[in-house]
């Protein structure tokens, strides 16, 4: 049993608890360096989890020893391990703007977000339902802490709804937890999954039941669409180096869904064979035209921005609902591509409102920005990412999801869609940057304006990563097929999780 | 018993919704309680309801309640208690900030009370 598995998750806990205890004792400086230390740790521990799981092995950490399912087990796999690299590798420029004056506005910045960093692994790496509404429920109070920092009024508004519709959200994953529990008798996904494919006839309305529930808060948590309103609201309102690391939280909701999609109600599940499957594929592309007029409609340049994530996890979820070893394979190499290209635009997006004094980040002929060819180079760079225009990522991502799509039925649904709205947010990203770089009209800008040549790097370091996924595209993407293949065996999972089937001791 | 339980936890859940979708954040938070109330007593039947039986081992005892659930309950109760505490400081941040206590902020016309 390698201990390797339960780092991610420890090392968050104990850094926030650390910086918590010591929040009076250290000057800000030092607790700067302590937590971009143990989020540059987490990159490593990612990485080192990745190798280990790289081959195909499905690493399990029983908590205590208890064997599951009676313990408590931490599952890492190919997928729980990207994952991991991901948000940390996010979380590390997140928080590399976030030293720069936005950890200024409270106490307990820093605790925060790594207690949301400690609630996001745990929620990638558990193997039971309970775990992960405990680790939702973690990381969900860390981010109302963070969504609301710095106080204000729009803040206020917004992170009142975010909680509301949370708790609310919180309290329908418990009733599906407890409806399941109470008619399949376990809470390990493992042990539910070999489990639900014996449902007797007359629970499996039941089941469902619960598991559709687990569908709608998943879906909540994603912001797919009747339930992403609150996505723009409060990504828009909060600060950026924040919305930069809430790019990751929609992705929560999509790797749940893949992954109780793909195991529970996954290839073997019997009569509740694909659960998912019949929901998933249509709310996503109404999704993606939602998301895409309001990419058209925002009035300002973060709620654009904010609609664009709209956007991207319909695009996703579609190449989730392939539920094809391609479709799955695309989407994650699309997650990875969407979330680092998210965050890169939230930043900049920043630093363009603050170059603009108060103009702020409306969509309207404004004074001239300080070093405008720069700042309109990574514009016009992270446009084209978000937008899907070769050469970078986005393109080869988006190209990836519609060829997943071509061996499916849906074929001119995916493709009109996700093209349709390609051209929308092209259309919408030309307008604003046209408005923000070529119209301005030489006005001075206010003598506070923007921050120095180091509010870039965050961005432009985030940009790097995304030219990383696309100059080792064939690794990535052959590593991201083998991932798929492993969730579509979940075989594999079960067998690692419960031992072989001869040594499961069933009640 | 069962119809009993069930009539309550439906009535519980009946009554957050209804004051979850109210327009003022002290009846949003009520009804938050409520369905926190609800679930509660939903998982704890959860385990099938039996009445003086042991949840651990003992001797000369043939039948248990699920411990499990008590379990989950316990965890599910603390974790809604904190959260009732922190939507409850919110919501005087947001009259405190916003100058009324509407959940977007602005009382509408003819929303009186």
């Amino acid at each position: 049993m390698s201990h390797l598995v339960l780092l991610p998750v420890l090392a968050p806990l104990l850094g926030g608890t650390l910086l918590l205890l010591l929040r009076d004792a250290l000057p800000l400086s030092v607790r700067r360096w302590i937590n971009l230390g143990t989020v540059a740790a987490q990159v490593g521990l990612a990485l080192l989890l990745l190798e280990a799981v790289r081959g195909g092995d499905i690493l399990v950490y029983t908590l205590g020893n208890w064997p599951a399912p009676y313990g408590i087990v931490l599952v890492a796999d190919r997928l729980a391990a990207w994952m991991l690299l991901l948000t940390a590798l996010l979380a590390f420029f997140a928080l590399s703007a976030g030293i720069q004056g936005t950890d200024r506005g409270g106490r307990h910045f820093h605790s925060l977000f790594q207690l949301q960093l400690f609630g996001l692994n745990g929620a990638f790496l558990t193997g039971d339902i309970f775990n992960l509404f405990v680790f939702f429920e973690v990381l969900l109070l860390a981010s109302y802490g963070l969504l609301l920092y710095g106080g204000g009024t729009e803040r206020t508004r917004a992170g009142l709804h975010f909680v509301a519709l949370n708790l609310v959200g919180s309290t329908l994953f418990l009733f599906a937890a407890g409806t399941l529990y109470g008619t399949l008798g376990t809470l390990n996904m493992a042990d539910l999954a070999m489990r639900v494919a014996e449902t007797p006839q007359e629970n499996l309305g039941l089941v469902r039941a619960g598991g559709l529930l687990l569908f709608g808060v998943f879906a909540l948590k994603a912001a797919l669409i009747p339930m992403h309103l609150w996505l723009p609201a409060a990504y828009s309102a909060t600060s950026a180096p924040v919305a930069a690391l809430f790019a990751i939280m929609t992705k929560v909701g999509a790797y749940c869904l893949l992954r109780l999609g793909t195991l529970v109600f996954g290839p073997e599940a019997g009569p509740l064979r694909d659960l998912y499957g019949a929901w998933l594929l249509p709310l996503a592309l109404m999704t993606l035209v939602l998301g895409a007029l309001g990419v058209v409609a925002a009035p300002g340049l973060r709620r654009q921005v904010a609609y664009l994530v709209v956007v991207s996890v319909g695009v996703l979820l579609s190449a989730f609902g392939l539920w094809s070893a391609s479709g799955i394979s695309s989407g994650l190499y699309y997650l990875a591509h969407s979330t680092l290209a998210a965050g890169a635009f939230f930043l900049l997006a920043d630093h363009i409102a603050r170059a603009r004094g108060d103009l702020g980040d409306r969509l309207n002929p404004g004074p001239r920005i300080p070093r405008a060819g720069l700042v309109g180079a990574l514009f016009f760079a992270t446009a084209i990412l978000v937008a899907g225009l070769p050469p970078l990522s986005g393109f080869l991502a988006k190209l990836l999801v519609i060829r997943a799509a071509l061996e499916g039925p849906a074929w001119p649904w995916v493709l009109g869609l996700v093209l349709a709205s390609g051209l929308l947010g092209i259309v919408a990203l030309a307008r604003s940057g046209s408005m923000l770089f070529f119209r301005a009209d030489g006005g001075a800008p206010s003598p506070a304006a923007g921050g120095g040549l180091l509010a870039l790097v965050p961005p432009v370091g985030l940009l790097a990563a995304c030219l990383v996924l696309l100059v080792w595209a064939g690794p990535i993407l052959s590593f991201s097929q083998a991932t798929a293949e492993q969730l579509l065996r979940p075989q594999d999972y079960i067998r690692a999780v419960l031992g072989p089937p001869t040594e499961v001791d069933r009640p | 018993m069962e119809t009993l339980l069930s009539l309550i936890v439906g009535v519980l859940v009946g009554c957050g919704v209804y004051l979850v979708l109210r327009g003022r954040t002290f009846t949003v938070v009520l009804g938050l309680s409520l369905l926190s109330y609800a679930v509660n007593l939903f998982l704890f039947s959860t385990g099938r309801l039996v009445i003086g039986a042991p949840p651990v081992i003992a001797e000369g005892v043939s039948q248990y309640a699920d411990p499990l659930p008590q379990a989950l309950v316990l965890t599910a109760i603390v974790i809604s208690f904190a959260m009732t505490a922190f939507v409850i400081m919110l919501a005087l941040k947001a009259h405190a900030e916003l100058g009324n206590d509407h959940v977007d902020g602005r009382p509408g016309p003819g929303d009186g009370t």
